[in-house]
């Protein structure tokens, strides 16, 4: 196709940035030098058009190098992979992640999400906005510019900050625990500070998931090695393809990305499935506010990602993996790629997987925010990141339309457990439905936040204890369970089993696992408004009961908690009740159908509004 | 007593029931086909039989049993034994929400008269968000002499953006921008479309339910005062230009050509043209003593 571009040239750097992931352009039709074949002979045909899923990280390359993305520079990159302009315009603007308005080298994303909140997040944003004027590239200042960010997923050190320098170095880095002097001091070019190690604050005795984290040298293969890694792999040869796909249905291991699906039936629908080739997909994209687990694991033992995934591929039938982790975990995202990168060195990945002729390798996409799968599965494709109606589901129809096994990081830990101890051994710890353990993200009012892995079942009264409990003297106001897309729970059910049936028992969910525990100083209605402005934010658009659902669910829950209702309170209240109904039945994706839950068991469970 | 309902080539029949009567319909048939075959009138915004489904307006929804959501008639495929209800409260609760949610977002005074009769159906109260409720309104784009876009009208039901797309011209001038509720259709850029890759053969204004695009002729005279389709006559002929054969429909008033669209069920064209077709009318209405018409 001819690509018309009408917005001038591409900057050198611009050019070189979309150039390092594409290579040189070979002729005048890929936006290179006019060649005199060139007169004779187009290209741009499918062979180009094929490499569509190249487009994001094109469109990173140059968000890290330049800052944003300008006209000439989109369309440079239309020419060399034959994207309509207008539909990569529409890519671009879809994901947070890139900017098409100049920005200032220095990005500093501050956290005000719900985790954050609680620990002075607004204090935090009142004190920069003083100094700085309003999040955005607007309130810049010398070079720098900072912007209010949803959950940064280090909740367990909040309030958090994320910080990143465009440029020829783009770098990355995070501030911790942020202090207003701090940031300040980081937005007028000062020194970056060194953030803190990750904790893990149970005992190590009570770890089997989480036990090599903090423990091993997570660059290290040998050192993984030493602590045991591959001895599932070894297992999963020796069982065999159906064996492994046994085990797994054997220990009922329940997916723990939020949708709680059977991973043995999945895996064993896409290890049937005839058509060929079948993919591999890890999501990597943690988002769920109040969620940090997942950034844990691949921070901390990313080597053991990288066997599950070897495993799922020779048992289902996959020849390609793709990881994709969102883009504000920088540090795992390098150290997912060193471990893969590592094991390839080692022969585990590769043309002959460890021996067994067997072909699979990985490639780390980094994320610009798509975590629902089939959006996940678009924003591969270098398509914007709108969720599929399903039918077709994943297992027959996912990334690149064939059939595709797609799992949430700590699904994949869990099958390590299963291969290393069998599936009886995991499936006596939990209750009978919700089998092994299960990590939980405790932020907010407890005083020793952090990852906690308990057995399913366990209360949600001991896991607060564990975590450290209130502080002195708090008195215990809700716990948000399942982040934004979950519910509010009180007091009077904190003896609530944490399981899959135990929370459905009280209309509640595990969701993603995060456990945000709100003591009497929180500030409920802000809390509420940031998860209806969360929603809202996250909507992709496309299906109407969620984008204008969410947007008058914004608009409605203000004026209810202002108490300025046109409708009167009571008439507001319903109507949030009849636009919940309606985003919950008639919305495409999880986000929509879940977008009221935690607003709606607000107004039931604590009487908010009332 | 069952019903059959004709949608297709012959092909193995799939059996299930929609309210409570039972129906045969051939594989691959849609729910919204079976709807359609049965009488059952279903409500559709972005569905269009030339383009591929895109399932977002939500309005066509029906409960089908055994699923925990709603699912759109317009996509989804009957299944065997599928028990469908498309009139349950929840179904007329999705459908009253979808039409309030639009109605009070954007400007559908010049959707057909169907619509309107479905906000009747369902009750639908758009006012009841409030008068601060957020919309699309925005100046209308006027940036070149065949057609303007006002996307104030615009329902974001992608429909244009198919048209010029994979579905039909093949061109991509358009596409879908931003997220959410910002969500909007546009150029690269929001370039005008004379920067855009735009060839103006119309189709995408041949597709659109809401009056968002629209001939500049016919804004033009609307603007005036002086658009009548009361007045208006409709003349089948056959494009003079190549070969192809494609079927017009003059819209004619106080004899001047208004507007030209294509039938939709047109074997040769499916409703889609290109410009000359669309737009290149104006050498009918030269007349004698060199005074032009208003197209
Ligand atoms: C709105 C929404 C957000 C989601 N976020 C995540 C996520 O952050 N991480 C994840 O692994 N799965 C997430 N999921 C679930 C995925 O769609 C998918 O079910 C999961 O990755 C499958 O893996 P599992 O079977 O191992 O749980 C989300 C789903 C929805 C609808
Ligand atoms: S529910 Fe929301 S996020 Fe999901 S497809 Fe619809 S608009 Fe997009
Ligand atoms: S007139 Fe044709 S080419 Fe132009 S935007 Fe519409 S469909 Fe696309
Ligand atoms: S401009 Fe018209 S056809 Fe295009 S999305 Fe909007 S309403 Fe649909
Ligand atoms: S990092 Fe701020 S709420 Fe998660
Ligand atoms: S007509 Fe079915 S979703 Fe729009």
């Amino acid at each position: 196709m001819q690509i018309r571009a009408t917005g001038g040239p591409a900057t050198a750097e611009e050019m070189q940035a979309v150039d390092s992931v594409l290579g040189q352009p070979h002729s005048l039709w890929e936006g290179g030098e006019r060649a005199p074949s060139d007169d004779h002979l187009a290209r741009g045909g499918r062979e180009t058009r094929s490499q569509r899923h190249l487009l994001l990280p094109v469109l990173h390359s140059i968000q890290d190098r330049v800052g944003w993305v300008s006209r000439g520079g989109l369309e440079y990159a239309c020419r060399r992979l034959s994207v309509p302009p207008a539909e990569a315009y529409g890519v671009v603007t879809f994901y947070d992640r890139f900017a098409t308005d100049k920005r200032p080298p220095l990005a500093v994303h501050v956290c005000d999400d719900v985790a954050c909140k609680c620990a002075g997040a607004d204090e935090l944003c009142a004190a920069l906005e003083s100094a700085f004027g309003p999040s955005g590239p607007s309130g810049s200042h010398s070079g720098a510019a900072w912007y209010r960010s949803p959950c940064l997923g280090l909740c367990d050190q909040a309030p958090a900050v994320l910080m990143e320098r465009s440029g020829m170095g783009h770098v990355e880095g995070r501030i911790t625990h942020a202090e207003p002097e701090v940031v300040r001091g980081v937005l007028d070019g000062g020194e970056w500070p060194q953030a803190e190690a990750v904790g893990i604050p149970q005992p190590r005795s009570e770890l089997r998931l989480l036990r090599r984290a903090g423990e091993i040298d997570p660059e290290s293969f040998d050192s993984y090695r030493a602590a045991g890694g591959y001895s599932a792999f070894r297992r999963a040869l020796e069982l065999g393809p159906e064996g492994v796909i046994r085990e797994l249905t054997d220990a009922k291991l329940l997916g723990r990305g939020g949708a709680a699906f059977p991973t043995g039936r999945k895996w064993d629908a896409v290890a049937r499935t005839p058509a060929r080739p079948h993919h591999l997909v890890t999501n990597a994209d943690e988002s769920e506010p109040g969620t940090f687990k997942d950034r844990v694991l691949m921070e901390g033992d990313p080597f053991a990602i990288v066997e599950a995934m070897t495993i799922a591929a020779l048992a289902t039938g996959c020849e390609r993996g793709y990881l994709y982790v969102r883009t504000e975990y920088p540090l795992a995202r390098h150290r997912i790629e060193n471990a893969v990168g590592q094991a390839r060195a080692h022969g585990f990945l590769g043309d002959d997987v460890a021996g067994t002729g067997a072909h699979f390798d990985i490639e780390v996409r980094r994320g610009a925010g798509a975590y629902e799968e089939t959006a996940l599965f678009n924003s591969i494709e270098g398509k914007r990141g709108e969720p599929r109606n399903k039918p077709p589901f994943p297992v027959q129809a996912g990334l690149f339309g064939k059939p595709t096994l797609v799992n949430n990081v700590e699904t994949l830990m869990n099958v390590l457990e299963i291969l290393n101890g069998g599936a009886a051994a995991y499936a006596a710890t939990g209750t009978a439905d919700s089998t092994g353990t299960r990590l939980f993200c405790m932020s907010g009012h407890v005083r020793a936040p952090g990852v906690y892995e308990v057995p399913m079942g366990t209360t949600l009264r001991a896991l607060i204890a564990m975590a450290g409990g209130l502080h002195e003297g708090r008195e215990l106001q809700a716990v948000l369970l399942g982040g934004a897309a979950g519910s509010f729970v009180t007091e009077k059910q904190l003896d609530v089993p944490l399981s899959f049936e135990g929370t459905r028992a009280i209309g509640a969910t595990l969701g993603s696992g995060a456990v945000i525990v709100l003591d009497d100083t929180a500030d409920l209605n802000q809390i509420l408004l940031r998860i209806a402005r969360f929603f809202k934010h996250e909507s992709c658009g496309q299906c109407v009961p969620c984008r204008v659902g969410t947007q008058r669910q914004e608009e409605i829950l203000q004026r209810v908690l202002a108490s300025r209702g046109t409708n009167g309170r009571e008439g507001d209240i319903a109507l949030l009740g009849e636009i919940a109904q309606a985003m919950r039945d008639a919305s495409i994706c999880g986000l929509g159908q879940t977008a009221a839950s935690a607003i709606q068991s607000a107004f039931v469970q604590l009487g908010v509004g009332r | 007593m069952a019903t059959t309902a004709f949608v297709g080539l012959p092909k193995r029949m799939l059996a299930a029931s929609i309210d409570g009567q039972d129906v045969s319909v051939p594989e691959g048939a849609t729910i919204l086909d079976a709807c359609r075959g049965m009488h059952i009138d279903t409500p559709t915004l972005c569905y269009l039989e030339t383009l591929t489904p895109v399932n977002v307006c939500r309005v066509c929804v029906v409960e089908v049993e055994g699923s925990r959501v709603l699912v759109p008639a317009c996509s989804r495929k009957i299944e065997a034994g599928m028990k469908i209800h498309t009139d349950s409260d929840r179904v007329r609760h999705s459908r009253k929400l979808v039409l309030e949610f639009l109605a009070s977002s954007v400007d559908m005074s010049l959707s057909s008269p169907e619509v309107h009769g479905w906000m009747q159906r369902y009750g639908a109260a758009p006012k009841r968000f409030g008068p601060k409720a957020a919309t699309v309104a925005q100046p209308v784009k006027v940036d070149n002499d065949l057609y303007v876009r006002d996307y104030s009208r615009c329902i974001l039901c992608y429909k244009c953006v198919e048209a010029c797309g994979v579905d039909a011209q093949n061109t991509f001038a358009l596409g879908v921008a931003g997220r959410g509720f910002d969500a909007h259709i546009s150029t690269e850029f929001t370039v005008p479309l004379p920067e855009s890759a735009c060839v103006y053969c119309g189709n995408c204004i041949g597709v659109c339910p809401t009056g968002a695009l629209m001939f500049k002729s016919e804004h033009d005279m609307r603007e005036a005062g002086t658009w009548d389709e009361e007045k208006q006559t409709v003349t089948e002929t056959v494009c003079p230009y190549c070969g192809v054969g494609c079927m017009l429909e003059l819209h004619v008033q106080d004899n001047s050509i208004v507007k030209v669209t294509s039938p939709l069920d047109h074997s040769v064209t499916s409703g889609h043209l290109c410009i000359k077709g669309r737009f290149g009318f104006q050498f009918v209405q030269k007349r004698r003593g060199g005074g032009g018409g208003p197209g």
